[in-house]
C-alpha cells in the first residue's frame, strides 16, 4: 500500500482535510440508531482489508502531520509525557511491540534489525534512522516511552496492574477528548474515571476493569468511543481549554457542515510481557459533519443517535449547546428510511438519500 | 524471527491463546520432581514473559483431557526454550502422574500462552521471596528477571531436607549472599519475624508454597504491620476428589453428572459447553459461573469469592469447588 502523507494543519488554519479513501475507511461508531454505553469489546486480531482494524497499530494520510503537531504540543507543555519511575520496563515493552508491529505490517515504511540487544530501527515517512542498544535507556534520546510515541499516532496510557485494579503511571496524552494525563497520573480506573456520568451506575466500570485485568498477551483488544469537536483539533485538552473552548461558538447554521467533527476513538489493548503493565493505545479519527453524511446510511443514523442521545452525555461530551443546530443540519440528512445494522456505509445496498417533498 | 499471530479463531476467553510445543527435554532433579522443556513446533520463538507467569499445559491422557497450570522457570528472556518443573503427587488426581509417567522426548503437546497472577510489584524497593517446596518455580524466573535488570531481591527457601531441594545448588552458587537455604530436617526454620523486622521501607513480601505456609506468612506479615498491598502470594489449588454430582446447565440445555475424580469445570467442558478460564486453580476469577437454582452444600474451594458470596450460594467457581445435594442448576 502506497500511503500519500498529507502536510497540514491541526490548529490555526485547520488545514487538516479527508481524503476519499479516508472517508471510506473512517471508523463510524454507532452500529445501530441510538447509543448508550457499552463494555463493547471485541478482539483486536485484524480486520477487513484497508480496514483502522486491520493492522495492529493504523498508520495514515495523517501521520506526519499528527507527529508534528504532537512534537508542538509537547514543546509547549512537556507533562503531556510522563512515566513513573517503576514504568520504564513497560516503556520498553511497547517500544519492542510498536517496532515489531510496524516492521512487520508496514515493510516499506519501518524497518527493525535486531542483533541481539543492538538494535536499528528505520522510519521511513519520518526520516529517522537510530541504532540503540535494547534495554538501554542512555542509547535514546528520550525514554523508550516517549522515544516510540513520538512516531506513533494517539495517545497512549501505560497502566501498571496490582490490587485488582489499574492504575494511570504512564502515558503520552496529546490528542485527547478533553481529559489531562497530568491531572490523572498515578490515578486508579475508578478514579480516572469519576468524572463520566451514568456509567458507574451502570456498573459498566466494574465489568470493563475485570475484562482489561484479564487481558491476556497474544490476545489483544478494541473497542471504540466517540465525542464531538469543533474544528479539526487534535489537542482538545483540559490544560488549552481557554484556546479552544470559545471556538465551540464560531459555528453557524452555515459552517456546521465544514467545523463540526465527529471524533472517534479507536482504543486498543495489549498486555505487555516484560512488565505486565497494559497498554492502552488512543487512536483519534476527525471527520466532518459534511463527510459524513456523504455516505447516507452515516447520515440518517447521526441524526438519529444526536437526537436521541440523553441529555447527560450530550452535556459530559460537550455538545448540548449546539445540539439544536447539529439537528437542523442532520435532520436534512435524514428521509425516515430505515438503517442496515452495522458499523459500515453498506454505500451499494442502502438506498441514496430520498428527495425531501417539503 | 518473528512470532506468528496466534490463532484468532479461539473462541474467545476460553482460556489463554494457545502453542504447539515440543518436549525437548526431561530432567528428573530429585526423586519428586522433574524439569520439562518445550521448543515451539514450528521451530518459531516463544514470546516474552514475566517473572512469575504460568502455563496451562494440555495433557492427552487416553480420552481424557487435563489441563494443569504449572509456573514457567525458565529465563522470561529465553525466547528459544520454555521450562516447567512438576512435583509428582501421588495421591493426585493424576495430571502430575501423566507427565512424570507418560511424557517423552520428542512428544507433541499445547500450553497456553503466559498468563500472570504473581507479577512483581516493579515499585518495590527490594522484593523479599519466601519459597517453600515446589512453590520455588515462580520466584526461578523472577530471580532471573531481577538479575538482568539490577533488581533488589533476597529469597528464604524452605525444603524438606537437602535430596528434595530442587534448584539449591544452582542458587546458592550463583547468589551465594541474597540465596537462604532452611532444611526441615535440620530443624532449621525460616525466623520470619525477625526477618520482616529488618526489612527496609518499600519491600515488597512474596510467598509460594504449601497452603499452610502462605497463612502463616500473611498472618505474620499482617500482625507485624505490613500493608496488604505489599504482601502477594499465589496458590494454585487442585481440584480435590469428591462425591459424584449431577448439575444442570441451563443455557446448554443439557445434565452432566460430574465424576469423583473431575472437577466441575472439566465436566462441563467434556460436554463440549464452552466455559471461560485462565489459572484453573481458584485463583483468577475468570470461570465465576452464576448458579440459578440449587437445593445441597456447596464446596467452595477458592481463593476468588468473598465468604459473603460463598455463604449465598449464588455463585461458584467451577474450577475447584463441588456440591452435595439433590439439585444443582448452572447458568451456563
Amino acid at each position: 500500500m502506497n500511503i500519500q502523507f498529507n502536510d497540514e494543519t491541526f490548529r490555526d488554519d485547520y488545514s487538516f482535510k479527508n481524503s476519499q479513501r479516508a472517508i471510506d475507511r473512517f471508523p463510524f461508531p454507532f452500529h445501530e440508531d441510538s447509543y448508550m454505553y457499552s463494555v463493547n469489546m471485541e478482539q483486536h486480531q485484524g480486520g477487513p482489508v484497508d480496514s483502522v482494524y486491520e493492522k495492529r497499530f493504523d498508520v495514515d494520510e495523517h501521520y506526519v502531520s499528527e507527529m508534528r503537531d504532537r512534537e508542538m504540543v509537547l514543546a509547549d507543555d512537556p507533562l503531556r509525557c510522563q512515566s513513573l519511575p517503576h514504568m520504564t520496563l513497560a516503556g520498553w515493552d511497547l517500544l519492542e511491540l510498536i517496532m515489531v508491529s510496524k516492521s512487520e505490517d508496514y515493510p516499506e515504511l519501518f524497518e527493525l534489525h535486531r542483533d541481539g540487544a543492538n538494535w536499528h530501527w528505520i522510519n521511513k515517512p519520518l526520516g529517522i534512522n537510530d541504532r540503540f542498544v535494547f534495554m538501554d535507556d542512555t542509547t535514546l534520546p528520550y525514554g523508550p516511552m516517549e522515544y516510540i510515541t513520538r512516531q506513533t499516532q494517539g495517545d497512549f496510557c501505560v497502566l501498571d496492574q496490582r490490587e485488582e485494579n489499574l492504575w494511570m503511571d504512564a502515558g503520552i496524552v496529546t490528542t485527547q477528548a478533553d481529559w489531562s494525563l497530568d491531572f490523572d497520573i498515578g490515578m486508579n480506573f475508578f478514579e480516572w474515571h469519576a468524572p463520566v456520568p451514568l456509567a458507574h451506575e451502570k456498573g459498566i466500570f466494574k465489568r470493563a476493569l475485570k475484562f482489561l485485568l484479564n487481558i491476556q498477551q497474544g490476545a489483544p483488544a478494541r473497542r471504540l468511543n466517540w465525542t464531538m469537536t469543533v474544528n479539526p483539533l487534535l489537542d482538545t485538552s483540559p490544560e488549552n481549554y481557554h484556546k479552544w473552548g470559545v471556538q465551540k461558538m464560531s459555528v453557524t447554521p452555515q459552517n456546521l457542515g465544514e467545523k463540526q467533527y465527529l471524533r472517534v476513538e479507536l482504543q486498543t489493548f495489549f498486555r505487555l510481557p516484560r512488565s505486565n503493565a497494559l497498554v492502552f493505545p488512543i487512536r483519534c479519527y476527525l471527520m466532518s459533519f459534511k463527510d459524513i453524511v456523504s455516505k447516507a446510511k452515516w447520515g440518517r443514523r447521526l441524526h438519529r443517535v444526536v437526537r436521541d442521545i440523553p441529555e447527560e452525555l450530550a452535556t459530559y461530551k460537550g455538545f448540548i449547546d449546539n445540539r439544536p443546530m447539529m439537528l437542523d443540519f442532520l435532520s436534512r440528512y435524514d428521509d425516515g428510511l430505515a438503517t442496515s445494522f452495522g458499523v459500515w456505509p453498506d454505500s451499494d445496498t442502502e438506498p441514496a438519500l430520498s428527495e425531501r417533498t417539503t | 524471527m518473528n512470532v506468528p499471530a496466534p490463532n484468532s479463531t479461539a473462541p474467545k476467553l476460553t482460556g489463554a491463546e494457545k502453542i504447539d510445543v515440543t518436549i525437548t527435554a526431561i530432567v528428573p532433579l530429585n526423586d519428586l520432581v522433574t524439569r520439562f522443556e518445550f521448543k515451539r513446533s514450528d521451530g518459531s520463538l516463544f514470546p516474552t514473559f514475566s517473572g512469575g507467569a504460568h502455563t496451562v499445559v494440555e495433557m492427552q491422557d487416553g480420552d481424557r483431557k487435563r489441563l494443569n497450570p504449572y509456573s514457567l522457570m525458565s529465563d522470561p528472556a529465553n525466547r528459544e526454550t520454555f521450562a516447567i518443573s512438576v512435583r509428582r503427587d501421588d495421591e493426585g488426581r493424576g495430571g502430575s502422574l501423566f507427565m512424570h509417567n507418560k511424557v517423552k522426548i520428542g512428544d507433541p503437546m499445547v500450553i497456553s500462552y503466559p498468563v500472570n497472577l504473581f507479577s512483581l510489584d516493579l515499585r518495590a524497593r527490594k522484593h523479599l521471596f519466601i519459597a517453600g517446596g515446589i512453590g520455588i518455580t515462580p520466584f526461578l524466573a523472577q530471580i532471573k528477571q531481577l538479575v538482568r535488570t539490577n533488581g533488589n531481591w533476597e529469597l528464604h527457601y524452605s525444603c524438606r531436607n537437602a535430596s528434595l531441594g530442587s534448584y539449591v545448588d544452582e542458587l546458592t552458587q550463583k547468589y551465594p549472599h541474597s540465596v537462604h537455604i532452611h532444611y526441615d530436617d535440620e530443624k532449621d526454620f525460616i525466623d520470619l519475624e525477625n526477618l520482616l523486622h529488618g526489612q527496609p521501607i518499600g519491600t515488597h513480601l512474596y510467598v509460594c508454597g504449601p497452603k499452610g505456609m502462605i497463612e502463616w506468612v500473611r498472618s505474620t506479615a499482617g500482625a507485624a504491620g505490613w500493608p496488604t498491598a505489599h504482601i502477594h502470594y499465589e496458590e494454585f489449588l487442585a481440584p480435590k476428589p469428591g462425591k459424584p454430582f449431577a448439575v444442570r446447565l441451563a443455557k446448554s440445555g443439557v445434565t452432566v453428572k460430574v465424576g469423583a475424580h473431575e472437577s466441575l469445570l472439566e465436566a462441563i467442558e467434556r460436554l463440549g459447553v464452552e466455559a471461560p478460564y485462565l489459572c484453573r486453580g481458584g485463583a483468577c476469577g475468570q470461570c465465576e459461573t452464576d448458579v440459578i437454582e440449587s437445593d445441597g452444600a456447596f464446596m467452595h474451594r477458592d481463593h476468588w469469592l468473598e465468604d459473603e458470596e460463598k455463604a449465598l450460594g449464588v455463585k461458584i467457581m467451577p474450577c475447584v469447588s463441588r456440591f452435595e445435594g439433590k439439585t444443582l442448576v448452572l447458568d451456563r
